[in-house]
């Protein structure tokens, strides 16, 4: 029963609204199908699939508030975790930062999802076909594919109601010389699985790992970057553009802990921080990276600009503060947009004198929350650009540089595509911060 | 990967009371698990394991003077195991009953044919005897779960008011309880009834300068233990004084989270006026509580054999410690380095009876005076290196993943001398003291780190002159173990524990520990990390 339909989802949320006895309650139900696959050493290791759907219930009495969930839906069990809820809603102290729950919103209506997802055997073949292709080359493949449907759907007793279905297929891919000096790597993901190309993805990493051994050392330093999509943002860890946005929370700059914190108070709403070329922004109704409609309270999303020419545009505002603040809350994006020009990362290679090339950044941490100064390494695919080409392949090297430095730093921006359902650009960006070398391949 | 954050607790919230009722009994499972086994092997499977398991977790978080969140959770289910030509497979049900199992059990015999088509060479498992009917439990002492919710919020409500009366601006503190129930069996014969115990207090406070909008943390250190709730119930005998000039205190098993939230506040609103490092070349004196993570990325990660041989490769990365490099002899460390791994060690967060593939649990030896001697590993890989018998270090996160190679207890042996940290402290003309976790990063081949840390103090002429600030050092694997000078002896050593730590596509956390006493390197690249925003 993983994907209900509106109605199947909001007629099971009815029937168990029916059971409250108390003050306020709010219903969920969240579900989805998912498979994936995964390979190594030109080989399937393992491969697997999941069918869940899980109920949360929110019971208010007053102040006081609980919360049950259950995956088992005859009558007996969905009233049972009513009562659970109603249970510790009773036994919980009374929250300072109550809010009362929202009443009927509108929505948008993001674009819909795909009508056919990948099976347990198309997700074999492209497996098959990215490691054949590499095997024949002497290359060792090592990928991950995952995907599937899910569908959200809320409903409350002050009249709430909301439903919407997704789906999202990720797809990445290392690949290794046999001699293990040279490595590169792939990623991708879409709302149809049909628009993933494996091979060519496959391929792409193929020629990075080739054409990446024989790395030469330079020494560490500041250099012009131009880093690929993939060094920006990841949808499984970390990036330098995710710990930027994700911290541009209003209470913790009013509170006086975060970048966006004012000397003497308050917050950096309205500053111009970064370069005037710079404009973030979350559409749910963009058809590339479709968003979701609402938060997990039901606020509905709308287009929200972050930062626009470089200004700080809007803050994040939960409900509760932005009702302290006087202002409107923000409804939490499931997606972001940088917006770009049109240049390919080939086109800001040649228009670059002396510069490096940067695949992908692996395992970045905040090393200073002050200054959102995080530290990380380059991996997979790492080039040293002279005259507009790439001319050898480099050691990879950490970096020590924070989001805001980087986005004063721009010399250019390209064409965005898809990553970790963003729009994310190439930025050719100077004087980045490279602090040691590494000898990882 | 050491996630960054709190634990995913990917289960169902639920009333507390619901935690403490009674689950399945043996037998039941027993009959359950024999259905599983009986219909793998009558699809084809050649071995086949079934776990079935009750995880259940309790977090509480709160903010100076309230709560903010009290979330039970309860997460049911089984997952089957198997091998049929030469290939794994693998499912999982919340159904939890003959048909459930039995159908779950014939969609990973489907599964493992299916992946059988690309599989280059057969599974080959270690022999394992099996042990029948036998069961293991965390020798706790209070179940952190029958502890009634108001007392631990009243716990962590008043180590909040430590910290704001010694000066914190902010203060978040939580406190998290996981419980596995686990029963496995196997086509070997084995029934283990497993009830796994772990317990994390932590905190964060916050100091702030409004006049220059400037903020420092300090983050508390506690570790995150394999112990009942006895573990917040401070003990003298488990006090640890630490350097003369830092007012520190470790902790072994216990942990007094009102003296270190009030040290806490103090220290972090000394950091706001704490001088910047000046970068260069430093010995470091590092603690347990801060050494833990380095001896995590840097070692533990490094020698698990599924990275060694590529099966990571796409996410979590692979090693230099390759089989070729271990034949070469080079040196991982000095003669001062000697690891173990165990999953044995009382209070550990690795601590368990038998893995999760039914191996009995042990102790062994990983690098010996320096000299890399062996790897962590499982039962489908012992063979690959020559041997015939699984480390134990198998392990899955939920009912619902599939268990794989995961790292054990990592622990480096406290020195043999008599060296107290004071002592090793007055050795050192130019040095630096780094106490708690911090940032950390390493690379995907584990040689070039940087790490962080929760407080720093210089050490000048043998003693500690003052706290410092905007400390991090990079340095690589061998470099930095080569340059081990001393270890401190068993009265200084401690454990560090991480409650999260990620690996696999779809990521799995797991849970382990890693003892140290306070150590010495000669030598390392200390940076400076303040920066200058517009």
């Amino acid at each position: 029963m993983a994907i209900l339909s509106k109605d199947e989802a909001q007629a099971l949320l009815k029937k168990v609204l029916s059971y409250s006895t108390a003050d306020e309650c709010a219903v969920g139900l969240d579900g989805r199908t998912t498979g994936n696959i995964r390979y190594a050493r030109n080989s399937v290791s393992t491969a697997g699939a999941s069918d869940t759907v899980s109920l949360s219930v929110e019971s208010r009495f007053g102040k006081r508030s609980g919360i049950a969930t259950c995956n088992e839906f005859d009558e007996a069990t969905l009233r049972r975790c009513v009562q659970r809820a109603e249970e510790i809603a009773r036994l919980a102290p009374e929250s300072p930062e109550y809010m009362p729950l929202l009443g009927p919103q509108t929505y948008l209506n993001p674009p819909s999802a795909a009508a056919t997802l990948l099976t347990p055997a198309t997700r074999a073949q492209a497996a098959a076909d990215s490691i054949g292709l590499c095997a024949a080359k002497n290359l060792t493949a090592a990928g991950f594919l995952d995907g599937g449907a899910r569908f959200s759907a809320l409903r409350n007793s002050k009249g709430l109601e909301s439903y919407q279905q997704s789906t999202s297929t990720d797809f990445s891919v290392t690949v290794r010389t046999a001699d293990g000096r040279g490595s590169g790597y792939a990623i991708s993901d879409a709302t149809d699985p049909s628009k993933l190309n494996f091979k060519s993805l496959t391929q792409r990493a193929a020629d990075k790992a080739a054409s990446s051994v024989m790395a030469k050392a330079i020494e560490p330093g500041k250099y012009t970057v131009i880093l690929e999509p993939a060094a920006l943002m990841a949808g499984d860890d970390l990036s330098l553009l995710g710990g930027l946005v994700y911290n541009m929370g209003a209470r913790e700059a009013d509170e006086g802990r975060s970048f966006l914190t004012k000397k003497g108070g308050g917050n950096r709403k309205g500053e111009k921080l970064f370069d005037e070329r710079v404009n973030i922004y979350s559409d749910p109704l963009n058809a590339d990276v479709p968003g979701n409609a609402f938060d997990g309270e039901g606020l509905p999303t709308k287009r929200m600009s972050w930062v626009e020419k470089g200004v700080v545009k809007n803050m994040f505002y939960s409900r509760f503060w932005a009702q302290k603040n006087n202002v409107a809350p923000t409804a939490f994006p499931s997606s972001f947009i940088m917006t770009g020009g049109t240049q390919s990362t080939a086109e800001l290679i040649k228009s670059t004198a002396k510069g490096i090339l940067v695949t992908r950044l692996w395992y970045i941490r905040e090393v200073d929350p002050q200054t959102l100064l995080y530290t990380g390494l380059t991996r997979d695919g790492t080039f040293y650009i002279e005259n507009g080409a790439i001319k050898f392949p480099i050691k990879n090297m950490r970096f020590n540089e924070s989001p805001i430095i980087m986005l004063n730093n721009v010399e250019a921006i390209g064409r965005p595509q898809r990553l970790a359902n963003c729009l994310v650009p190439p930025l050719k960006i100077r004087d980045f911060t490279f602090t040691s070398l590494s000898d990882a391949v | 990967m050491f996630l960054p954050g709190f634990p995913s607790l990917a289960s169902n919230p639920v009333d507390a009371a619901r935690l403490l009722e009674p689950g399945l009994d043996v037998l039941q499972k027993k009959r359950f698990a024999d259905a599983a086994l009986n219909t793998a092997k009558g699809a084809g499977a050649s071995y086949a394991d079934v776990r079935i398991g009750r995880y259940l977790n309790q977090s509480i978080f709160t903010r100076e003077k309230q709560v903010q969140n009290i979330a039970n959770g309860e997460s049911f289910g089984a997952g089957v195991r198997v091998i049929a030509n030469g290939s794994w497979g693998f499912a999982s049900t919340n159904d939890v009953s003959d048909k459930g199992l039995a159908k779950a059990a014939q969609l990973a015999v489907a599964m493992a044919k299916a992946n059988a088509k690309t599989q280059k060479e057969p599974v080959k498992l270690a022999a394992q005897r099996g042990y029948g009917d036998v069961s293991w439990k965390t020798p706790i002492k209070t179940n952190a779960f029958e502890v009634p919710v108001a007392q631990k919020v009243e716990l962590l409500l008043a180590a909040n008011a430590k910290a704001t009366e010694n000066g914190a601006n902010f203060v978040n503190s939580s406190l998290f309880q996981i419980n596995e129930q686990k029963y496995f069996a196997s086509t070997d014969g084995s029934y283990i009834d497993q009830d796994v115990h772990r317990i994390w207090p932590t905190f964060s406070v916050t100091a702030i300068d409004r006049a220059s909008g400037k903020f420092k943390t300090r983050d508390a250190l506690s570790a995150p233990m394999g112990l009942g709730y006895e573990y917040l119930s401070p003990q003298a005998v488990d006090k640890v004084a630490g350097p003369a000039g830092t007012g520190l205190i470790g902790y072994r098993n216990s942990y007094d989270i009102l003296e270190d939230a009030a040290l806490a506040a103090r220290q972090a609103k000394a950091k706001l006026t704490a001088q910047s490092v000046a970068p260069g070349k430093y010995d470091l004196v590092l603690e347990p509580n801060h050494l833990g993570l380095t001896i995590h990325e840097s070692i533990g990660h490094a020698l698990e054999l599924d990275r060694v041989l590529g099966y990571e490769s796409n996410f979590a990365g692979t090693s230099f410690a390759t089989l070729e490099w271990k034949a070469k002899n080079i040196p991982y460390g000095s003669k001062q380095v000697n690891i173990v791994a165990d999953k044995l060690q009382p209070g550990s967060l690795g601590a368990v009876g038998y893995d999760d593939e039914g191996v009995k649990c042990k102790e062994w030896t990983l690098i010996d005076q320096g000299k890399l001697v062996n790897y962590e590993k499982i039962r489908d890989q012992a063979h690959i290196v020559g041997q015939t018998e699984s480390d134990g270090c198998c392990y899955a996160d939920s009912w619902s993943s599939v268990q794989f190679q995961r790292m054990p207890n990592v622990s480096l042996r406290p020195g043999t001398a008599k060296l107290s940290a004071d002592q090793l402290i007055s050795q050192v003309d130019k040095g630096i003291y780094i106490a708690g976790r911090g940032s950390y990063s390493i690379d995907q081949q584990r040689y070039n780190f940087q790490f962080g840390g929760q407080v720093f103090y210089a050490i000048e002429k043998g003693k500690i002159t003052g706290m410092l600030d905007d400390v991090a050092y990079q340095a690589n694997t061998q470099e930095f173990w080569n340059s081990c000078a001393a270890v401190c002896d068993a009265s200084e050593y401690r454990l560090f524990g991480t409650f999260n730590d990620g690996k696999g596509q779809p990521s799995q956390s797991s849970a382990v520990s890693h003892g140290s006493a306070t150590t010495r390197f000669n030598g390392v690249n200390v940076i400076n990390t303040a920066r200058k925003l517009g």
